[in-house]
């Protein structure tokens, strides 16, 4: 394949900057999380989520040199793989925590529900851009994309894990309203819909019922979820302004949330560096959604444009969630701080997708 | 390509996506603003004040009882001795002083302290748990000088009773990983402690309790400064077991020295009164872990100390298995009452020759009298008219060769050999001659005392088969207890009354007529009914039985008991077996005796004996 000389130019030099500075501010509040341990296991940690980082970029760069509407014709097959992973993840997955969601890999462990948000992503876009038209999607092209969602959307909240499963759904949802569905369409999914709502309640977990009662009443259990709610909301707000500066943080120390480092890894940010660093990684992850949606127009095929804006929809849902969890404006569900939270699988996913907006971004310019 | 409409529509989407983020964001800003800015003074004072912790209150673990209230199991405080480094500084001092004040070896100390590195700094580490008063003494009154050591009490089990009832009432074990991730058990963390065996696992659901926890906040130094919250603990429930502490204790003084198993139950209900098993084992020693030189120790023992033999010990039923052998003649019209036959001391089948264990002979007996006696001829002829698969048909609906149910785990099935299993266990037929050694209850055949126990029952409440079971209610603090189950028929003997009234009369001639082989047994002012048997271990020619000197300990036969009692209306059934103690009617009989006097005498039906002159008439009798 000759490669052509305006790929270089074009590449965009601004993403890959964003993304290394959201890293970098990542890298920095874990120190901060691991530092509190003060111990050598914790710096095992810090050394593990550098090793990812760089297998993220490796994978990243090596992907862009491949055109994107490879992903097209192949999404048939990164769908299937990733739906045998799920499969042999129920079966042979790690039981921790009352759930099987990873599956080992010699050191390393990694969580195919992850690599599923991607594959999906795909999957639906190389489905829409091919029946996309001027008065919007209509039921019959809807039933595939449904079905792509099912299948792991079950195998997903069987393990389980009921957060990603819904990201998975809302995911598949914005970009189906991003094509456009016809009205009565959507007026049919919402009559659906509704009612379907108490139905999931009787679906829940006995854990899943109590985040969400403990959400709308915090007292209800001051020892479990709520406490964690409590003493997040105390480290965020103990910040102020300017925070109390880096290492400084006293909540973290103090080991009241379990999972500081991966899912409330933001309230250690928020202590240490304040009002100001929340902002400032807020206006990052802002400029860096803003830069995809733009990658999305800019683009030149509707696959492309789709697939832009499904990965830049993927990082907005994890975001939002995220930070308005830990301020406890939303139940607790583990969706991971995207390129800051600790955990290999994430870091991957969000990279190969960030990797993914840049390959169509340098292809702008390209002829077909 | 995208047209100039498509185009159109991309732009408006992607330009209301962008408006929605930015919304979304801004949210988000408000939120951080809004804590930070707004209550940022408030929750800088909360995070400085510093802190609130979670101190968790355990629950307290239920008692077990036996059937009359008596407390068999409870719980004594223990105390534990726990640091948090944070509050220690500097550490390495406080825990010199500290191994100085306890005699405790430091070394001791900092290998807990280095097993614990994942920990934070502020949660308390233990670093002996169970320590002495005196210890615990010197400890609180220097607490000034020794920073961030706690003292926590904890309670621990403690069996009043040790070694007594141990395979029923079962040990406590420490919860391992595996366990924990399997979610089977809500509420328990590291380090907590679960049934492992016996009663203590099987009714877990009932003693564990749930924790409860408090929100404190404490000062700089660690203190308590006020309690903001409470979940208080939810205690588990008490459990009253089916047996009679006076009986099983009873029973195993009577096995002391012994290797053998003793089973009482209730016939009218399957209600355990005694369920005893030597050697046994102290629990005591399993809290807290065993140590592997004693779990060695326990294993290596050649009696099996942690083999429960009343429900996994399987043996010969030898001479009891001719009640089934009577009651499948009777039903088979293969015998009746007035059925005769000679008995010279041996039978010729084939070309072997089948003895019985009187070696002149018992000459006429009938039916009765065959049982009376326990004359081997009698049966085999019985056995040989019925076929080894028609006794094994009775046998099974007799309940043997399947678990009771109890609710106990591992319980064993026994084994009752048919053509079949035989075909498809060793791909031989089954030969005549084996069906001899059957109807005497020798050969293949297998059965738990517990089994016994509970057929002996049946025989006695006129052929009812009870589940049985040892839970027999179930307390929740401040309630009565409450039956959880009530007593359960699994099934009735395959026998018409006529045919149980002839074995029950056989049963009580045993020891009641004359020449009954348990006649020694006999107790003033009621009748027993009862079987003896003799389960060889290892099969030897007639005339190596015949030696003088005693046999080796271990070549040496199972000793079998079994019995009801009053005769005809019966409210105890024992199965008594000890492992090698060769004479039924001297061995294992006289366990059997004393228990149905010390049962019978509780419940008022006969009078209690005033020893001493008493003593001296037994004597003249025997």
């Amino acid at each position: 394949m000759m490669f052509d000389r305006r790929l270089i130019e074009c590449f965009d030099w601004g993403l890959l900057v964003l993304t290394l500075l959201i890293l970098s501010v990542g890298l920095v509040v874990l120190y901060s999380t691991v530092a509190a341990g003060e111990n050598a296991v914790s710096y095992v940690l810090f050394q593990k989520q550098m090793i990812w980082m760089g297998m993220g970029l490796l994978i990243m760069f090596a992907s862009v040199s491949v055109h994107y509407r490879h992903l097209d014709k192949g999404s048939v097959a990164i769908y299937f793989t990733c739906i045998l992973l799920l499969v042999i993840v129920l079966l042979f997955g790690k039981y921790v925590g009352g759930s099987r969601r990873w599956l080992a890999l010699g050191p390393f462990t990694m969580q195919p529900s992850e690599l599923m948000k991607l594959s999906l992503i795909i999957t639906i876009s190389s489905i829409y851009s091919g029946v996309v038209g001027e008065k919007g999607v209509g039921f019959r092209d809807i039933i595939k994309p449904l079905i792509a969602l099912t299948i792991p959307f079950g195998l997903i909240v069987s393990q389980p894990d009921l957060g990603t499963a819904l990201l998975l759904f809302f995911l598949s949802a914005g970009i189906t309203l991003f094509v456009r569905v016809r009205k009565r369409v959507f007026l049919v999914f919402i009559a659906l819909g509704a009612p379907a709502v108490p139905l999931v309640w009787f679906l829940l977990k006995d854990y899943q019922k109590a985040r969400i009662l403990t959400f709308l009443n915090p007292d209800r259990d001051p020892l479990g979820a709520g406490y964690h709610i409590i003493q997040s909301k105390i480290a965020i707000g103990s910040g102020m302004i300017t925070g109390k500066g880096f290492l400084q943080g006293t909540q973290s120390a103090l080991d009241f949330l379990p999972e500081q480092h991966t899912d409330f890894i933001l309230s250690v940010l928020a202590e240490e560096w304040g009002f100001a660093g929340c902002l400032f990684l807020l206006f990052l992850y802002l400029v860096l959604l803003l830069w995809g949606l733009n990658i999305s127009y800019s683009c030149r095929d509707m696959f492309g444009s789709i697939l832009a804006f499904g990965v830049t929809l993927m990082i907005f849902l994890q975001i939002f969630i995220n930070v308005a969890m830990v301020m406890g404006i939303m139940p607790v569900v583990g969706v991971p701080l995207p390129l800051i939270s600790y955990g290999g699988s994430s870091v991957i996913t969000n990279m190969v997708g960030i990797g993914i907006l840049m390959n169509i971004s340098m292809r702008r310019f390209a002829s077909n | 390509m995208i047209k100039g409409a498509d185009r159109e529509w991309l732009k408006r989407r992607l330009i209301g996506s962008a408006l929605f983020m930015t919304i979304a964001f801004a949210i988000l800003s408000a939120r951080f603003f809004y804590l930070q800015i707004i209550q940022g003074e408030d929750f800088r004072r909360l995070s400085k004040n510093n802190c609130i912790r979670l101190k968790s209150v355990e629950a307290s673990r239920g008692l077990i009882f036996d059937r009359n209230g008596v407390l068999l199991v409870d719980n004594r405080p223990s105390f534990n001795l726990s640091i948090v480094l944070k509050d220690a500084s500097p550490v390495a001092r406080t825990l010199e002083t500290l191994s100085a004040f306890t005699q405790i070896p430091l070394a001791d100390f900092q290998s807990k302290i280095d097993a614990n590195k994942i920990g934070s700094k502020y949660t308390p580490i233990q670093l002996k748990k169970g320590i002495t008063r005196d210890q615990l003494a010197v400890v609180e009154a220097h607490s000034f000088d020794l920073p961030g050591v706690l003292v926590t009490v904890e309670p621990r089990r403690n069996y009043i009773y040790s070694k007594s009832a141990a395979h029923l009432l079962g040990y406590l074990g420490e919860i391992n990983s595996d366990e924990l991730a399997t979610g089977k058990y809500p509420g328990v963390r590291g380090g907590d402690s679960i049934g492992r065996y016996g009663a203590e696992k099987v009714f877990e659901q009932y003693l564990r309790g749930q924790r409860g926890g408090r929100q404190v906040e404490v000062d700089a130094t660690g203190c308590l400064v006020r309690v903001l919250n409470t979940v208080d603990p939810v205690p588990g429930k008490d459990v009253f077991l089916t047996i009679d502490n006076t009986l099983q204790q009873a029973a195993e003084t009577m096995l002391e020295g012994k290797a053998g198993a003793v089973v009482a139950i209730d016939p009218s209900n399957g209600d355990v009164l005694v369920m005893a098993s030597t050697p046994s084992f102290d629990q005591n020693d399993f809290i807290g872990g065993i140590s592997s030189k004693k779990w060695k120790e326990l294993l290596a023992d050649e009696d099996s100390p942690m083999s429960n033999k009343s429900i996994q010990g399987e043996y010969p039923p030898a001479s009891a298995y001719k009640i089934i052998t009577a009651l499948a003649g009777l039903e088979e019209g293969v015998v009746d009452l007035n059925t005769r036959s000679y008995c010279s001391g041996q039978y010729q089948f084939g070309n072997r020759v089948y003895r019985c264990w009187k070696r002149w002979g018992h000459g006429e007996v009938d039916l009765i009298s065959a049982m009376e006696e326990s004359c081997d001829v009698y049966f085999y002829k019985v056995g040989e008219s019925l076929g080894v698969d028609a006794l094994a048909q009775y046998a099974r609906g007799c309940g043997l060769g399947k678990p009771t149910g109890i609710e106990l785990e591992n319980e064993r099935s026994g084994l009752i050999p048919t053509s079949a299993w035989k075909k498809r266990r060793f791909g031989e037929a089954w030969q005549p001659g084996e069906t001899l050694s059957i109807a005497i209850g020798q050969g293949f055949n297998l059965v738990t005392p517990l089994q016994m126990a509970v057929l002996t029952a049946a025989i006695g409440n006129g052929g009812t088969l009870y589940r049985p079971r040892v839970l027999k209610a179930v307390q929740a603090t401040d309630n009565q207890p409450i039956e959880v189950k009530n007593p359960e028929i699994t099934g009735g003997l395959p026998a018409g009354q006529e045919t149980l009234k002839i074995i029950q009369k056989g049963l009580r001639n045993v020891v009641q007529g004359n020449r009954g082989t348990a006649r020694s047994i006999r107790i003033k002012g009621v009748e027993i009914a009862g079987k003896t048997g003799t389960a060889q271990v290892f099969s030897m020619k007639k005339k190596d039985r015949e030696r003088d000197e005693p046999l080796d300990y271990n070549l040496r036969d199972h000793a079998w008991f079994i019995c009801y009692a009053p005769a005809d209306n019966p409210v105890i059934a024992i199965s008594v077996i000890i492992e090698h103690g060769e004479h039924a009617s001297t061995v294992a009989a006289p366990v059997a005796r004393n228990l149905v006097r010390a049962y019978l005498e509780q419940k008022g039906l006969i009078q209690a004996e005033t020893h001493p002159e008493d003593k001296s008439k037994e004597k003249d009798d025997v």
